[in-house]
């Protein structure tokens, strides 16, 4: 266990190593700062020893040499100022560059991710990693480039400058390290856990935290807030308390390593005074021994709180790897030509989203270019799976589906797509301009041909409406424009776009039939000579299509078109008069 | 600062145990020089082994007695810091959850949980190292500034020059990027706000394969991140090597002074060595907190985050004192009812006037923005009306308090969602005490019996984030069953049988319509043939009323229902009538 752990661990830090890679000619120059910051920090003690060696008693003062001292600290004094300034400035563009790449790379992978895993997984969570996981990286990574170098090289000049002095006294110093990290490591091994605990129970309560704020209106209809609170109090409890325990336990490496220099301290005053009494050694060498003894407590200070800080920050990145490594949607090559025909089939195809619940079995049918076919039938029917796995946004289990005769898996799926243009029940607009939505495509469209698409999708008069119309700038979600105007825009955004071959899944389930009835006209236009693919419950709008498939349960129960179903007087002549059937007459 | 003091006010105990540990460490590390030079001047000078090995028990003894201080003050400051946290996030939200719904319209709900995830985080760790060490720090440094003036007074000199610097380096630069850092915690928002729009809208991104557009613009927002971040950067870049050059400089002063000290015979080589030990120990202090400075000036900069949330009033709706019940007969009375959005350029309701007896039906229908939610919003004070009057029950609606809403009415809104959790669950949010009973029989008036049963854990069947596990019409007919449940007085259904097909809402109607509790109901809807079995339709179209009346009466003379029939019905079938 403990193993499979660092062996983890290690390769995060592998992964890390990876992402700074292209900094490394900064990450050179920065550690030739952190020298230069180190042997200039290091040579205060030794030159104000020396200082102190010239002033020895009463009226034994070397001015002179007094003098040529302070001059040279001066002159160290600037050095370590320049170094430092410059080995700051390149740490912070190190960091805070190499997390912005991380952050694009996670986000670049979400857009190849399989739609399934996007459904499947928890927003939340992800939207948390990015954002708060990868500030924890970048602050784990600035503390660790700012202190670990000059740290570690704080460590070994202060050993090299004492040997130098007296190698006695050093080796007092150099047997007590040992003692120093061991301790630092037992704290830093625990505390990785708790850091990973405390992760996840923050994850969890961002999750829970977007539901119910995002529902608060809901959540108040129901009188739900009382619950609501304890709920979050439950939550707030889990985290509060994994909080406590990864900051209190990281938190003791601090005194553990103090105390631990504070004996090395102790150490150093007796060997250097009993050398000192021998004459071995000058009471300014003295002085000097106990200012690295110090100035060797801090960098142990500042590694083992940076190791901790490292901890958090590798468990961070390897929730950032995670999704950077996941397995992006496979892909073909094949691409489809300019202007597709639209020719679609199904054939013998099976697809479940749960392999334990089978859904759509076995199905089959053929749309001829420029055909629409119309899916139909009770709700939870599995009308939207069909769309998925048109857009191929889910993979068939087994079967195939068809495009222009080519298998689509065989199929770029970018040029797959482009051919067709959709409107979902589900509507989404970004927060953007209605321009910016409108626009999306068909980026190059003209002013003309925005207002046109938008006339045609009913949507040009509520715009010009709006505060600043087609600028008006819509908040997430949508904002407050209601569903039906939300669903319009997406029409209008597809009239605008204008592919060879259209989905509309109850593109029209939240506009008034006037509306629907006046936007007909566009549909119809817009549809012809083009294969389309509508999922409808008002089945008058269907009435003419080429191909009707009736579905329940996973299963195409009933195809053909409108005459022959009704001539067949099964499931679709049932439903279709019980929509003409009014309770008053 | 005020505001972190306050929940830190909660956790007094720890709060200031937790310094005053940090304190007594100091004390105990602030001795050490003082040994030290005795042990040069007295054991090195008088050659005495015996009291070197003496004064080096001490040294021990303060580091261990250091040690245990230090614990039980990271222990209190963590518990401090962290338990007050907790207080914030439990503030923050409850706080949210009074929002009204225009309130959180306008803010947005991407913001308020960065603000309780990651601001209250920031304030954690800003709160926990301020205990640990911004009174620490200043006592060391005063304190062996003390120390020094015990030593020598004129030494001591320096140190009243080089510390004042110090602060003012410290303050300069905490001022300087504080803006900053706000900035930065702006942008980081809108790098939340895409990540959280390119997971919801994904299907739409890769069918119009837009997502180099969304790579770039990530790409930007990053970038100016990042430009920002460094921006804040180079200020406190500056920070460190100011505190080395100053201290450096001071050492130089001291022993500038020292040496003219030891010349006249008024100091000690000893008493020198210490001097030094005080300035570098202020050093080491200073570069500990300058590390911390980042972190605090971010801390700040989200507590002004969080503060301007608890300030915002949640709830800008007003309240009436009404409890004069007019007129027992009517559930609903609507004079001259005016709305509109607050910034919107036109009004959303004008002049609306109706009425509904209790126990009745109300069906509203019209086109697309024709006020129909609006009203409804109006109807359950979801927003303040701009004008004219609207009674429920005979008493103003502004008079009811939340509670009792949610007590009398069902809203079934127009875009369905269950919490996830299970079916259960979703049914006991609505009536905490609901039997299994209470639940099939809701679930069976909502037609919704057979989705459930059709489930292997019936019941517990899992409900996923934003009920992604079932479709839309499957999701509708669980929320009408959740208002069902509790049997209001007052059902809204808000355009919610859309996904339904056209059998399923028929027996829904008809169930609706013969509930044994018999309660007053408004359905909104699309379509003529959900409306007209009402015993009142009201229609709309642009805000204003169009019509109101039965369904012959409308078709009579109500040209836009005449319309709205037809295309639904056919020509044939308004002339039948």
């Amino acid at each position: 266990m403990q193993n499979k752990a660092s062996d983890k661990r290690n390769e995060t830090a592998k992964k890390v190593m990876g992402l700074l890679r292209p900094y490394s000619g900064f990450l050179l120059l920065s550690l030739l700062c952190a020298l230069g910051t180190v042997v200039t920090t290091l040579l205060i003690p030794i030159l104000s020893g020396k200082a102190i060696d010239h002033m020895t008693g009463q009226g034994k003062v070397d001015f002179p040499g007094l003098v040529l001292v302070l001059k040279q600290i001066a002159v160290v004094a600037a050095g370590t100022f320049i170094f430092q300034l410059i080995m700051n400035r390149i740490n912070n563009y190190i960091t805070y560059s190499v997390t912005r790449n991380l952050r694009q790379q996670a986000f670049e992978k979400l857009l190849v991710q399989p739609v399934a895993v996007i459904d499947r997984e928890s927003h939340g969570d992800i939207v948390s990693r990015i954002v708060t996981d990868a500030d924890s990286f970048s602050d784990g990574l600035l503390l660790g480039f700012t202190q670990l170098f000059t740290g570690i090289m704080t460590i070994i000049g202060t050993i090299g400058f004492m040997l130098q002095i007296r190698v006695s006294i050093a080796l007092v110093v150099i047997l007590l390290t040992p003692v120093s990290l061991k301790v630092a490591k037992f704290i830093a091994g625990r505390s990785y856990r708790m850091f990973s605990a405390q992760s996840r129970d923050r994850g969890e309560l961002t999750e829970f935290l977007q539901e119910r704020i995002t529902l608060s209106d809901l959540v108040n209809q129901l009188g739900y807030r009382e619950k609501t609170r304890e709920e979050f109090l439950e939550k707030n409890r889990t985290l509060t308390e994994s909080a406590m325990k990864a900051t209190f336990y990281s938190s003791l490496t601090n005194p553990s390593t103090r105390f631990i220099n504070a004996l090395i301290y102790a150490a150093v005053g007796v060997a250097g005074s009993l050398v000192a009494i021998a004459g071995g050694i000058t009471v300014g060498q003295l002085s000097s021994f106990l200012g690295y003894a110090r100035e060797y407590a801090r960098p142990f200070n500042e590694i083992t709180g940076v190791v901790t800080e490292m901890q958090n920050a590798m468990a961070c990145a390897q929730r950032l790897f995670a999704i950077i490594e996941s397995k992006p949607v496979e892909n073909g090559t094949e691409h489809l030509p300019e202007k597709v025909e639209g020719k679609v089939e199904m054939r013998h195809v099976d697809f479940s989203y749960d392999p334990q619940v089978k859904l759509i079995r076995d199905l089959s049918f053929t749309a001829r270019p420029g055909e629409t076919v119309a899916i139909v039938g009770p709700t939870g029917a599995g009308k939207s799976t069909i769309i998925n796995l048109l857009m191929r946004f889910y993979d068939v289990n087994a079967g195939e589906v068809r495009v222009e005769g080519r298998d689509i898996r065989e199929l770029d799926r970018a040029s797959l797509r482009s051919r067709y243009g959709m409107v979902l029940q589900e509507t989404f607009l970004f927060s953007g301009t209605i321009r910016e939505n409108l626009m999306l495509g068909k980026p190059k469209a003209t002013e003309e041909e925005m207002v046109a698409a938008a006339k045609a999708a009913h949507a040009h008069s509520f715009i010009r409406r709006l505060p600043k119309g087609y600028d008006t700038y819509l908040a997430p979600e949508g904002g407050s424009l209601s569903q039906g105007q939300k669903q319009l825009l997406c029409i209008a955004r597809l009239m605008l776009a204008l592919p060879d071959m259209l989905i509309l899944d109850e593109a029209t389930s939240s506009i008034d039939t006037r509306t629907e009835i006046r936007i007909q006209d566009a549909f119809h236009k817009m549809m012809k000579g083009r294969t389309t693919f509508i999922v409808a419950h008002r089945l008058q709008t269907i009435r003419d299509a080429d191909l009707i498939l009736y579905m329940e349960q996973g299963r195409v129960l009933e195809q053909g078109t409108h005459r022959q179903l009704l001539e067949k007087n099964g499931y679709y002549a049932k439903l279709y008069r019980s929509q003409f059937v009014t309770e008053g007459a | 600062m005020r505001f972190a003091a306050k929940y830190l006010g909660d956790y007094k105990k720890e709060a200031i145990l937790a310094p005053l540990f940090k304190m007594l460490e100091a004390i105990f590390e602030l001795l050490v020089p003082l040994v030290m030079a005795r042990i040069i001047d007295v054991g090195i000078a008088s050659e005495n082994r015996g009291y070197i090995a003496t004064m080096c028990g001490v040294l021990v003894l303060l580091a261990v007695v250091g040690l245990v201080v230090a614990i039980t003050a990271q222990y209190f400051s963590a518990r401090a810091a962290i338990y007050a946290a907790g207080k914030i996030r439990e503030d923050v939200f409850f706080h949210i959850g009074t929002f009204s719904r225009g309130r959180l319209e306008e803010m947005g709900t991407a913001t308020l949980v960065t603000r309780i995830t990651n601001d209250v985080n920031q304030v954690q760790n800003g709160m926990n190292m301020f205990l640990r060490l911004f009174l620490r720090s200043p006592f060391i440094v005063f304190g062996a500034m003390l120390m020094a003036a015990l030593v020598d007074l004129t030494s001591a000199l320096v140190f009243c020059v080089v510390i004042p610097l110090l602060g003012l380096v410290v303050y300069l630069v905490m001022k300087s990027t504080l803006p900053k850092y706000r900035q930065i915690q702006i942008q980081l928002e809108k790098v939340l706000l895409r990540v959280s729009e390119n997971l919801e809208g994904v299907r739409v991104i890769r069918a119009f394969r837009v997502e180099n557009r969304q790579k770039k613009e990530f790409a930007r927002d990053t970038n100016e991140l990042m430009n920002r971040q460094i921006g804040a950067g180079k200020i406190q870049a500056l920070l460190n090597p100011v505190t080395y050059t100053l201290i450096n400089l001071g050492i130089a002063g001291i022993l500038w002074i020292s040496g003219g000290a030891i010349q006249t015979g008024r100091l000690s080589q000893g008493e020198a060595v210490a001097l030094v030990n005080y300035m570098s120990q202020i050093l080491v202090e200073l570069i500990k907190l300058a590390n911390l400075i980042l972190l605090l000036t971010r801390a700040m900069a989200s507590a002004g985050r969080l503060e301007d949330i608890l300030k915002t009033a949640g709830d800008e709706r007003s309240y009436k004192e009404d409890t004069v019940c007019e007129d027992g007969e009517l559930a609903i009375e609507a004079r001259d009812l005016c709305f509109s959005y607050m910034g919107g350029r036109d009004t959303a309701l004008t002049d609306v006037s109706f009425s509904l007896g209790e126990g009745q039906m109300l069906g509203i229908i019209g086109g697309t923005g024709s006020g129909k939610s609006s009203l409804v919003r109006l109807l359950r004070h979801a927003y303040d009306r701009t004008g004219g009057e609207l009674l429920l029950w005979g008493r103003d609606v502004n008079s009811y308090r939340d509670e009792d809403m949610v007590k009398f009415i069902g809203h079934v809104p127009q875009k369905a969602n269950l919490l996830a959790g299970t079916i259960r669950y979703n049914l006991l949010t609505a009536k905490k005490d609901a039997t299994e009973e209470e639940m099939w029989q809701a679930l069976e008036w909502a037609q919704a019996r057979e989705i459930v049963e059709h489930k292997e854990h019936q019941l517990d069947e899992p409900v996923l984030k934003n009920a992604s596990n079932y479709s839309g019409g499957q999701k509708q007919r669980l929320t009408i069953a959740r208002a069902l449940i509790k049997k209001p007085r007052l059902l809204i259904l808000d355009d919610s049988a859309s996904a339904l097909d056209m059998l399923t809402e028929r027996k829904l109607r008809q169930t609706l319509l013969s509930l044994p509790w018999k309660p007053t109901i408004v359905l909104i809807s699309q379509r003529a043939s959900s409306v007209m079995s009402a015993d009142r339709i009201l229609v709309l179209e642009d805000g204003h009323v169009a019509g109101f009346g039965t369904n012959e009466e409308l078709l009579e003379d109500c040209e836009i229902y005449r319309q709205i029939y037809s295309t639904q019905f056919g020509k044939e079938a308004v002339d039948a009538e």
